[in-house]
């Protein structure tokens, strides 16, 4: 079960700020779903290993270099889209 | 509807622009809602510019619609979301670079499940998309503006992305073709991210040729995605009128509890006339399925809450008014993202938070190895699996949206697919009244070639894919 202060942790953990009408609204529905993830209990798991990825994939490594010349994003495009920016920079909001 | 080797013969015999053109037009005089941008100027000149220059590539001058999840250079992507309201991505996805290396033109961007989250197009920031088939239904999700763009004639071609059903689900619905490949065949560079482990680019298109043709031109090696594989085959050269000594799987936990008596029916009957051309069928056991979709939605929101969080408003996207570091990320996400989309980002946060990790994301991540088994087992004495692709056709617009599991639970013959990799294509395999029903075909990893010919070849002995909504 999802109580309120749970529900307030996660929230702060996934950095989604949430009005007491959010929580009352949420609540009951995450907890269905929950209930029904705890279907997963009644499967017997000893010894089978988690499976990440489908396919046995190995870790792909390339040269330490700038992967495709000419093909990176220059700083203006990279900056293109950003709604704060100042001096060639991405603009953060204050840290305190 | 058209098809591909129509459109190609009217390109040489008038012009790209004329028809590209009357796709626009259809477009914006439409009621499906199907597109969230449409690319009218850089169509009509790209169409322009294929019919001054020539163009020898594959789709050369055939118009494409795009999911809202694939960046595209220069053109309006925003996940149907708040959040990446005004976001013009800077590059192209790999399959679009492919797209326009094969003279594809770009005609806009479709519709759906914010972020790909959902079965109904109904949670997309831009309102939902109808179904042709009956304006009050779902075209279903999360790619239900591509789907429903193919079923209403607004394009020959479209691309969606498929998570747990999301180019499948719409295709059964709005009665088109819909792959979803296997994982790694064609790449996710551009790709804006949900749950990376299972998803997958797929085509749509009104019949399995063109999807197939649609298919050969994405498919391949990309060194940007580093789960993409090494294989090129041209699938085309497999459709061949042909399914003797075929041996076909049906297992009975796909045609469970609350699958429409019509589905089930139909897609017997779709059995039965394979059988009739030359396949053999036996029941196989698939006894895991029952708990694919838990294990499929623990991975998924796990996988969301991890990958949105990129969205915090610094880069790109939706910016409130600037507070403290915290509060102004926790502000940008609040106002940014819609309902559904919290809620998974914050089970999934849950599923991976301390103490839960391993009740939950742990415990999802070993039933999907068994789910995998069964797939492997049962391929072993099987070609291909077939089952519906939905349990029922097309629900009401409001019918479920309310009730998030009841939503979920609608995606209980797709899922499984997704968590073992293989792929699976949806064909139309007939209609409960007026609504299309959706078969699905299900492979061995890699082998698309004998899904696409068991398609192909139910498609040229029956006649469900030729017919068309009424006014479309």
């Amino acid at each position: 079960m999802i109580a309120k202060k749970d529900l307030e942790h996660m929230a702060w953990l996934s950095r989604l700020e949430l009005s007491d009408n959010d929580k009352e609204k949420y609540t009951p529905k995450l907890n269905s779903v929950l209930d029904y993830f705890g279907e997963l209990d009644r499967v017997d798991t000893e010894g089978v290993e988690p499976t990440y990825h489908v396919l046995a994939l190995s870790n792909v490594f390339r040269e330490d270099e700038v992967n495709m010349p000419g093909k990176s994003l220059t700083q203006d495009e990279a900056l293109s889209n950003a709604p704060k920016k100042q001096d060639g920079f991405f603009k953060a909001p204050r840290m305190m | 509807m058209a098809s591909i080797n129509e459109l190609r013969e009217r390109i040489h015999s008038g012009s790209s622009e004329e028809i590209v053109a009357e796709y626009l037009e259809k477009i914006e005089s439409s009621r499906l809602n199907a597109f969230i941008t449409i690319a009218r100027e850089s169509a009509l000149s790209r169409a322009r510019e294929i019919d001054s220059n020539g163009h020898d590539g594959a789709l050369a001058g055939i118009p494409v619609a795009i999911k809202d999840n694939i960046s595209t250079a220069g053109l309006l992507t925003t996940c149907a979301s708040k959040i990446l309201a005004g976001y013009i991505p800077p590059y192209d996805a790999h399959v679009i670079e492919r797209l326009k290396d094969a003279g594809a033109v770009i005609i806009g961007k479709t519709n759906m499940d914010e972020f790909a989250m959902g079965t109904s197009t109904e949670t997309s920031f831009y309102g939902a998309t109808r179904n042709p088939w009956d304006l009050e239904r779902v075209p279903g999700g999360s790619s239900g503006g591509s789907a429903a763009a193919v079923a209403g004639g607004e394009a020959p071609l479209s691309l969606g992305s498929d998570t747990g059903g999301s180019v499948r689900c719409p295709a059964s619905f709005c009665g088109v073709v819909g792959l979803k490949p296997t994982y790694g065949v064609i790449s996710r560079y551009g790709l804006i991210s949900y749950a990376n482990s299972l998803e997958q680019i797929g085509p749509f298109a009104a019949n399995v040729r063109d999807v197939t043709a649609l298919f050969d031109v994405i498919a391949g090696y990309d060194a940007r995605d580093s789960t993409s594989v090494k294989k090129d085959v041209n699938y085309s050269s497999a459709l061949k009128n042909d399914v003797r000594g075929l041996k076909i799987g049906v297992p009975g936990e796909y045609f469970g509890e609350g699958t429409d008596e019509t589905v089930e029916k139909a897609v017997w009957d779709a059995i039965h006339t394979l059988e009739d051309l030359g396949a053999s069928w036996k029941e196989v056991a698939m006894p895991h399925t029952k708990y694919a979709l838990a294990a499929y939605y623990i991975i998924a929101m796990s996988e969301a809450s991890s990958n949105l969080a990129r969205f915090d408003g610094m880069r790109y996207g939706l910016r409130t008014e600037d507070s403290d570091w915290h509060t102004t990320f926790s502000q940008v996400r609040a106002a940014g993202f819609g309902d559904e989309v919290k809620r998974r980002i914050l089970l999934g946060t849950y599923a991976l938070s301390a103490g839960y990790h391993d009740k939950y994301y742990l415990k999802a991540l070993k039933v999907r190895t068994l789910i995998k088994q069964d797939f492997e087992r049962a391929f072993k004495d099987v070609d291909v699996l077939i089952t519906p692709t939905m349990p029922y056709p097309a629900f009401r617009l409001g019918e479920k949206i309310g009730d998030p599991l009841s939503l979920y639970l609608a995606d209980v013959d797709t899922v499984p697919i997704n968590l073992a990799g293989v792929p699976s294509v949806s064909v139309p395999c007939g209609f409960s009244e007026r609504l299309p029903i959706g078969m699905q075909i299900i492979g061995k990893h890699f082998d698309e070639a004998t899904i696409l010919r068991t398609a192909y070849t139910f498609e040229e002995n029956t006649d469900f894919h030729t017919r068309q909504p009424e006014g479309f």
